[in-house]
């Protein structure tokens, strides 16, 4: 049983930025949680009531509800700013595409559509696969994000990337991914009685692997 | 005459019901004594309480033995366990269902009851020092609408579909037709229930604000109400907000799924976000519907049982008011990943990460409160310092998921059950657990007894942490919520030992809590009888009978000081109650203040 | 006062005690509809007098193409095929015959009824196909819908008459249902596994069949008299036929179903299809 709070691997761009942010909150709230609850426990056991032990008649103290106003209101609101940056790298920056595709969500699969040899989207050459994902590493990969029924949620662990995909709406989600390797494509959002047939596989290739992949694709899939 | 002395005119009068024995429908069915309906309300949450901890011990069944045929699942019909030559197998509607009727039911059924129904009801008269609540009758319709709330919610097992499936949440589209769940009438049945639950929140709600603004006792001046009464005034501000929302949003799906409308579904037009933002902008204010008075009945317990005032009393009102008003402007960040425009994020981020401070005002608050306390560590102050304890962890949890990015990968994992359920069962049920055994012997004139409650929190306050601190790490991990068999993901099949683990401490301490069930109904009886204040306690309801009479106070209560004055130099005595006259000053005539004309401002 | 808010106190009780039970429980379109109120009733067609309709249903022109199935993501259901399974929404025979076509009566028989079977009819999933792929049920019969894969399936099945279902099979076991109103064709689909689905025809007498692989079709043991009898076909819509039956006779009765029939609109309840809201189209993944 893994008890540890470090995060598994991560394989993107972006996720050592994100797996940032989770450890400095870590720290914090870590270094929080140990001196609250050393606290709580010393006063609990130091105060218990004894013969002849008499409280205190204090009823606070300005300073102190200033001061523990204004330190964890500067260090939410630093943690606030800090993952601003990222998430605008994230979901708001979106970069230049290597590679476009379609992703649509429905009870239970996920079909993507590809470009095919002609680099673009929408045309007779495009080919799909079936709750797989195949890109080339390397280069940002942008997804349109579709859904043909319900809410489902484009889940990419390894890559730390989750997008919902809402019904009657185009999402773009991106990403890019800097190790080959076969990852795991889930849906995070109860769909319905197949929510957890829900499985794909991301699957990196060198640049050079992409190609050849995509090439047999289309060719196996032409009309 | 003016309010005032029209009370007092009452009050010498004995009350405006006369000694009449009422019969036995009016006295406990029927009842418009606000003590009664808060033991009613309490008797009906705590069977709820029950039927939501079934429906998660089967769920954990089915998340420790994935795919396992369950012990008893050949009772159940076939709808909802598929049978086997070795068993019963749970199917994944009926697993969807379980998941949805067991965060419906915990939340409105249990624990919203349990701290408005029963702690509102039982405490804002006898704290203020009122006979009643301003609208008896409409207290009693508030309990008797949540009754048949209840029964509808329950028979939607029992209809073909099955009960709700798409989430505590609802979320449309999913949860606008059967053909996407294989729910049909339980999901309307769902809607219907809740939103007759909410008329009886609404009329409870108004009945609240009304009885703290208007009959308080002479000298209840605002900073001197005990900050359960507080913590309880602004919750029902909250419910009165927040409820017309939830009631038109679960109107407008019941007509989508119904009549043809389109308000949610995008086939003809209609836009599924809408559903959560109507949704959430309720749903955030709930989630502090469902601490606030739990913090407000903390207060109150470790004050009294470390003897000592509450550290910044000031303080812990704006907290309580802050936290009112900033719940209304975080619920975009339940829908970062929603769909919702990204900049929105960056916003609902900020103002989530500001809504921390008031919650860490109160911890360092109840810190203070037993710095240099003198602690009595019997069992409401245990539970009550669990509360802190266990706060404090899911406090510290969600500022993971208020960072937009971090939420990226912990959105709908099992991190967010964790932080969940730290603050609604560490933090509220443990305050229940609390405030239970606290006013218990305002309720039924007799103490619970004290070994058997340690004992009750010892088991549980250790099995709780054993079912839901790995659930930070099964989210960490990547396990998605809401997930029938998560083996089918092979990333998540290392799990399962820790699944299993989990699920074995939740039976463990789902039977653990049969010692408080027993130790409650039994202590009725059999418990050692109790004074009018066993716990030395300065507030008013403890200058009354245990428990005390029809109208509460045989004379008008008069008030002199805050409700935390203990230890203080000016008693002998480690507690000084609110009602007791100061020695030097003169007798009580002079102090009544002038009838006072209720203006827009307040008193 | 007191008095008056009793009584009306008394009156929302009894009401609401009223819509709660009659809430409660619905039926029709269940499970377990089964067998008929009373000892099945003998059948009101006289044998001696009956006779028959038999023929050929026949598609021409150029054949749709059908796509090969990828049923990669589910191993256990590929291995059960030994050649790539196509999609079954056109499916020819040799010498031009349709199969998967519903021919029924659909008017001629409305001053009889008709026992309901206490037999029922199996729709199988295997190898994650619905095997038949298009099956009829009279009124109130039992459908045994069966696993045999061992894996998860859900049956889903959105008509417009009848009370829809959507329920899930884990693992091998069978489920009943039945439909209390007529209704051709009901979509019945697997949302597991997308590319499976299958239609049923629900008509409140027993003269209905399915086309076989060469196209014949026959309908045995009809009342003389005349007939309307349809043929429906998934993607090539309906088409209707007058016979007229006699005693001992075989009427023959042909349906020619041509390429341009290809896309018509179909009747039969719909799911909701966003990418394609203008109606069912043929499918294409």
């Amino acid at each position: 049983m893994n008890w540890s709070w470090i995060l598994p691997p991560s394989f993107s761009t972006v996720s050592g930025d994100i797996d940032g942010i989770y450890y400095v909150i870590l720290w914090i709230t870590g270094i929080t949680f140990f001196i609250t609850e050393a606290l709580l426990f010393y006063f609990i056991f130091k105060y218990r009531h004894k013969e002849g032990r008499k409280a205190t008649y204090d009823h606070g103290s300005t300073k102190m509800e200033i001061a523990w106003t204004m330190v964890p209101l500067v260090i939410v609101l630093w943690i606030g700013v800090v993952s601003k940056g990222v998430w605008d790298t994230v979901k708001v920056d979106v970069p230049a595409a290597g590679l476009e595709v379609i992703v649509t969500g429905k009870q239970f699969e996920w079909n993507v559509t590809y470009p095919g040899p002609d680099g673009a989207l929408g045309t007779s050459d495009d080919f799909e696969t079936l709750n797989e994902l195949h890109a080339p590493e390397d280069q940002p990969i942008v997804i349109t994000l579709r859904s043909e029924d319900v809410i489902h949620s484009f889940f990419l662990p390894e890559m730390r990337i989750k997008q919902d995909a809402v019904p009657g709406q185009d999402i773009t989600v991106w990403f890019e991914a800097i190790q080959p390797g076969d990852y795991t494509i889930g849906c995070a959002e109860l769909c319905g009685i197949g929510h957890t047939t829900m499985g794909g596989t991301l699957t990196i290739y060198t640049a050079a692997d992409f190609q050849a992949w995509s090439s047999s694709q289309a060719q196996q899939q032409q009309p | 005459m003016s309010t005032i002395e029209q009370e007092m005119v009452h009050a010498a009068e004995g009350g405006h019901h006369d000694h009449h024995e009422l019969p036995f429908i009016r006295k406990y069915i029927f009842s418009t004594d606000h003590k009664m309906i808060a033991k009613q309300f309490m008797f009906v949450s705590l069977f709820f309480l029950v039927i939501g901890g079934l429906l998660a011990t089967m769920m954990r069944w089915q998340l420790g033995y994935p795919g396992e045929p369950m012990p008893g699942g050949m009772l159940l019909p076939d709808a909802m366990m598929a049978p086997t030559p070795n068993g019963a197998i749970m199917l994944p509607e009926f697993y969807n269902s379980l998941v949805t009727m067991h965060g419906t039911i915990m939340i409105f059924f249990a624990i919203m009851p349990l701290l408005v129904g029963l702690f509102g009801n039982l405490l804002i008269p006898l704290q203020i020092g009122a006979e009643d609540m301003a609208f008896p009758r409409l207290n009693m319709i508030s309990f008797w609408l949540a009754v048949p709330a209840g029964i509808l919610m329950l028979s939607s097992f029992a209809v073909e579909g099955g009960a709700a499936g798409a989430g505590w949440t609802s979320y449309a589209p999913l949860s606008v037709s059967g053909e996407w769940t294989g729910v049909y009438l339980g999901q309307q049945l769902w809607l219907a229930s809740l939103t007759i639950l909410g008329f009886s929140s609404l009329v409870g709600a108004v009945n609240y604000i009304t009885t703290v603004i208007n009959m308080r006792a002479p000298g209840m001046t605002w900073f001197r109400m005990p900050l359960a009464t507080w913590a309880l005034f602004v919750t029902a501000i909250l419910i009165l907000l927040a409820i017309p929302i939830l009631a038109g949003a679960l109107i407008m799906l019941l007509f989508d799924q119904t009549i043809g409308t389109g308000f949610f579904r995008p086939e003809v037009g209609g836009e599924p976000l809408l559903w959560q933002h109507l949704f959430w902008f309720f749903g955030h204010p709930e989630v502090y519907i469902l601490i606030l008075p739990a913090m407000g009945i903390v207060s109150e317990v470790i004050s009294n049982r470390a003897r000592k005032p509450i550290f910044g009393y000031h303080s812990m009102v704006l907290a309580i008011i802050g936290i009112g008003f900033l719940g209304w402007i975080v619920w975009g960040h339940h829908m970062f990943m929603s769909g919702m425009n990204p900049l929105l994020g960056t916003s609902f981020m900020i103002s989530t990460m500001a809504i921390a401070v008031p919650s860490a005002i109160k911890t360092f608050n109840w810190l203070a409160t037993i710095w240099k306390g003198d602690l009595h560590l019997d069992s409401p102050m245990l539970y009550a310092l669990a509360f802190v304890s266990m706060f404090i962890i899911g406090g510290l949890s969600g500022i993971f998921m208020a960072s937009t990015p971090v939420d990226i990968y912990i959105h709908d994992t099992y991190f967010i059950v964790a932080h969940i359920h730290y603050v609604l069962f560490g933090g509220s049920l443990f305050a229940i657990f609390a405030g239970i055994t606290f006013w218990f012997p305002k309720m039924f004139g007799r103490m619970m007894n004290e070994t058997l409650n340690k004992v009750h929190f010892g088991l549980t306050i250790v099995l709780y942490n054993l079912v839901f601190w790995p659930m930070h790490n099964l989210g960490l991990q990547g396990m998605m919520r809401r997930i029938y068999d998560f083996t089918q993901y092979e990333y998540l099949a290392p799990l399962q030992p820790m699944n299993q683990f989990i699920s074995i401490s939740v039976f463990l301490l789902v039977a653990a809590q049969s010692v408080y069930a027993f130790n409650f109904f039994w202590s009725i009886f059999r418990g050692e009888k109790a004074s009018n204040n066993p716990w030395d306690s300065n507030t008013l309801e403890w200058t009354v009978p245990s428990p005390p009479p029809h109208g509460n106070f045989p004379e008008m209560p008069v008030v002199y000081r805050g409700p935390y004055e203990y230890s203080s130099p000016e008693s002998d005595t480690d507690f000084y109650p609110q009602t007791k006259p100061p020695p030097s000053k003169p007798p009580v005539q002079e102090l009544i203040p002038e009838p006072v004309t209720p203006t827009p401002e307040g008193f | 006062m007191i008095e008056r808010f009793n009584e009306l106190r008394n009156t929302a009780l009894l009401v609401s005690v009223f819509v709660i039970a009659g809430c409660g429980g619905g039926d029709g379109g269940g499970a377990d509809a089964g067998a008929a109120d009373a000892a099945p009733a003998e059948s009101p067609v006289d044998a001696a007098t009956a006779g028959n309709v038999a023929g050929m249903v026949t598609f021409s022109g150029a054949a749709p193409m059908m796509a090969e199935i990828n049923m990669g993501s589910e191993a256990t259901c590929a291995a059960k095929h030994s050649t790539t399974p196509t999609e079954e929404g056109f499916v020819g025979g040799e010498n031009g015959g349709l199969a998967n076509v519903f021919v029924y009566v659909k008017e001629g028989l409305e001053s009889l009824s008709f026992p309901t079977p206490t037999a029922a009819v199996v729709l199988n999933q295997d190898g994650c196909m619905y095997r038949p792929h298009v099956l009829g049920v009279q009124v109130g019969q039992d459908i045994a819908i069966r696993n045999s894969d061992g894996l998860l399936h859900n049956i889903n099945a959105s008509p417009t008459e009848n009370r829809g279902f959507n329920v899930s099979q884990p693992v091998d076991m069978e489920t009943n249902r039945s439909f209390p109103v007529a209704e051709v064709m009901v979509p019945v689909r697997c949302d597991v596994h997308g590319w499976m689905n299958s239609y049923i025809g629900i008509v409140d007498h027993p003269y209905f069949a399915v086309s076989a692989s060469d196209g014949s079709v026959s309908l045995d043991g009809l009342p003389p008299g005349d007939y309307v009898i349809e043929a429906w076909h998934e993607q090539l819509g309906t088409m209707t036929s007058n016979v007229t039956v006699t005693t001992g006779g075989t009427t023959e009765i042909s349906f020619e179903f041509t390429e341009v029939m290809a896309g018509s609109p179909v009747p039969m309840g719909e799911p909701i299809d966003l990418l394609h809201p203008d109606g069912h189209q043929a499918v294409d993944h």
